[in-house]
């Protein structure tokens, strides 16, 4: 397999990814604002589609750059529904507090 | 061109722990943009230049916009006044500001950069559509698909 000229290691980019990936999920697990969850959301589908870009870099496709674009057209759908469903659940319940929305039943 | 990746990676590594952990959503989403922007930085320093376009102007331009707009709509009542006075001064911009200056910087740094000295193999945007409109004809008409079913769906929740 042809291996492209690179000077950055495939390993340092695929640790950057794994950090940020892990401070998105941080960000999840313990933020209990429901804008802040998306957010970190956000963060994790940024760090996977991060980890598609340096495959691709990798071994010179274009493949991985087209799963970074359908990331990212999952991530725009994603933040649109969600954000939908924020400004509902505000409407209804004026809080954004996470811990008092898990209710689903209104 | 080394320190194209390694610079932003420490910018994006240092945003992304101070946007998770801020107190006020405006100001999280100010470091989270310069997050967007450095991880732009690290695609064009990685060879994809037009992944890095589309980061600004998606990620960084389309979604926080959305996030920006989303808390505007929710009127958060006396306490919204206060920020607007606090957003004044720079105590709360300085830091984006200097962690987005260095990144000017580095992207002054690379306009400079001659072919030979970038340390990637360049995919360019042609490349990218060549493939995209060949083997991966189904996956734009299935991102096309989402993206109509996201619309449809943020219509029907954001109606009263």
């Amino acid at each position: 397999m042809e291996i492209t000229l690179q000077t950055i290691p495939m390993q340092h980019g695929l640790i950057l990814a794994s950090i940020l990936f892990l401070l998105g999920l941080v960000g999840v697990l313990t933020r209990r604002n429901i804008v802040f969850v998306l957010m970190s959301l956000e963060i994790m589908l940024n760090a996977a589609g991060l980890a598609f870009i340096v495959g691709a870099s990798r071994w010179g496709e274009a493949d991985g750059q087209i799963m970074f674009l359908i990331i990212l057209s999952l991530a725009a759908a994603e933040v649109a529904i969600g954000l939908g469903l924020v400004l509902q659940l505000f409407h209804k319940h004026k809080t954004l507090d996470l811990d008092t929305l898990n209710k689903m039943k209104g | 061109m080394n320190f194209l990746f390694y610079g932003s990676a420490v910018i994006a590594v240092i945003t992304t722990l101070v946007a998770i952990t801020r107190i006020n959503v405006v100001h999280a989403l100010l470091y989270f943009i310069v997050s967007l922007l450095s991880a732009a930085v690290i695609f064009y320093s990685l060879g994809a230049p037009f992944a890095a376009a589309l980061e600004v102007i998606v990620y960084a331009g389309a979604i926080m916009v959305m996030f920006l707009f989303v808390m505007m709509m929710l009127n958060l009542g006396q306490a919204t006044i206060e920020q607007e006075k606090s957003w004044l001064s720079p105590n709360m911009w300085i830091g984006p500001g200097i962690l987005a200056a260095i990144l000017l910087a580095e992207m002054l740094y690379a306009l400079n950069l001659t072919d030979a000295e970038m340390a990637h193999t360049m995919i360019d945007a042609k490349a990218v559509g060549i493939e995209l409109f060949g083997p991966y004809v189904l996956a734009v008409e299935l991102a096309s698909m989402l993206l109509l079913a996201g619309l449809v769906g943020a219509f029907h929740l954001a109606r009263k």
